[in-house]
């Protein structure tokens, strides 16, 4: 992933709303806008945009079904999602757990010698 | 890497009292045992400093400084660019201490949109979406591989 589709990703799931319309395409498979509209507090007209932020992306895409459009989640780009988020919190833990470390020992240390002292 | 509207929010606990950590998380000799591999830094608000993760790096400005519970920098931003709020990726720091030997250390990393938002807000938004961002996503990704057949 590049840094430029990596903006666009995070700042369309950013949007609640737009997670909403992705949990329910990923609970439901294949459905068309009108479907989606019948399911969310949004006008259809919400629905259509966050349907195009989000095809832009790639997490969703579309196809014809006899008259009907209808919309999925790819799996493929999600799945990148998610390991890239799980990516960078499991990076923060490392660190974190590194001060935890580091911070404990300086305070054990300065108890021992604070001892040693009395 | 910048991502506006990413926030990812981890903490720890640690049996030390608060300046301890305090100083294990500012202090640029501190700094390089746990995050980058070369630090130049000074901790002040404004100032600007550098970091070094093997062979890339690239530079930071502090921003909030107030010890011994909240210290926060930008990063992230393009080269050539000042980084603000808008261009660049904040990483707060909260201390909060439980009791005499322990401390809560938070840590929020997040892209620009939020950073203007009202504080109340920031933190509605944080506690309903984002302490499972990750989950999230998880979850969706787990969900669909069930789905899909074969």
């Amino acid at each position: 992933m590049t840094a430029q589709t990596d903006d666009a990703l995070w700042s369309a799931i950013a949007d609640p709303s737009r997670r909403q319309v992705l949990d329910l395409l990923v609970t439901n498979g294949g459905v068309s806008a009108s479907w989606l509209a019948g399911r969310v507090p949004f006008s259809r007209q919400a629905v259509a945009k966050h349907l195009v932020v989000l095809e832009r992306t790639g997490l969703v895409s579309r196809r014809k079904q006899g008259r009907e459009v209808l919309y999925q989640v790819e799996a493929r780009r999600l799945d990148q999602a998610a390991q890239a988020m799980a990516e960078l919190a499991a990076r923060w833990d490392r660190r974190l757990d590194a001060v935890k470390r580091l911070a404990e020992a300086a305070h054990a240390e300065s108890k021992k010698t604070q001892g040693e002292q009395q | 890497m910048l991502m506006p509207g990413l926030i990812i929010e981890r903490e720890v606990l640690i049996e030390a009292p608060v300046d301890v950590v305090w100083r294990t998380i500012t202090e640029p000799g501190q700094i390089s045992q746990w995050f980058a591999d070369r630090v130049e830094l000074v901790v002040e608000p404004g100032a600007h400093g550098y970091m070094q993760f093997g062979d890339q790096g690239g530079p930071v400005v502090v921003e909030t400084v107030d010890p011994p519970t909240r210290f926060s920098f930008r990063w992230n931003h393009p080269a050539g660019e000042e980084p603000a709020a808008g261009n660049s990726m904040l990483v707060e720091f909260t201390l909060t201490p439980e009791g005499d030997e322990r401390t809560r250390l938070r840590v929020v990393e997040s892209g620009h949109e939020l950073r203007a938002w009202p504080d109340a807000e920031k933190q509605r938004y944080a506690d309903e979406h984002q302490g499972g961002w990750a989950e999230f996503l998880d979850g969706l990704a787990t969900l669909l591989a069930k789905r899909r057949p074969g």
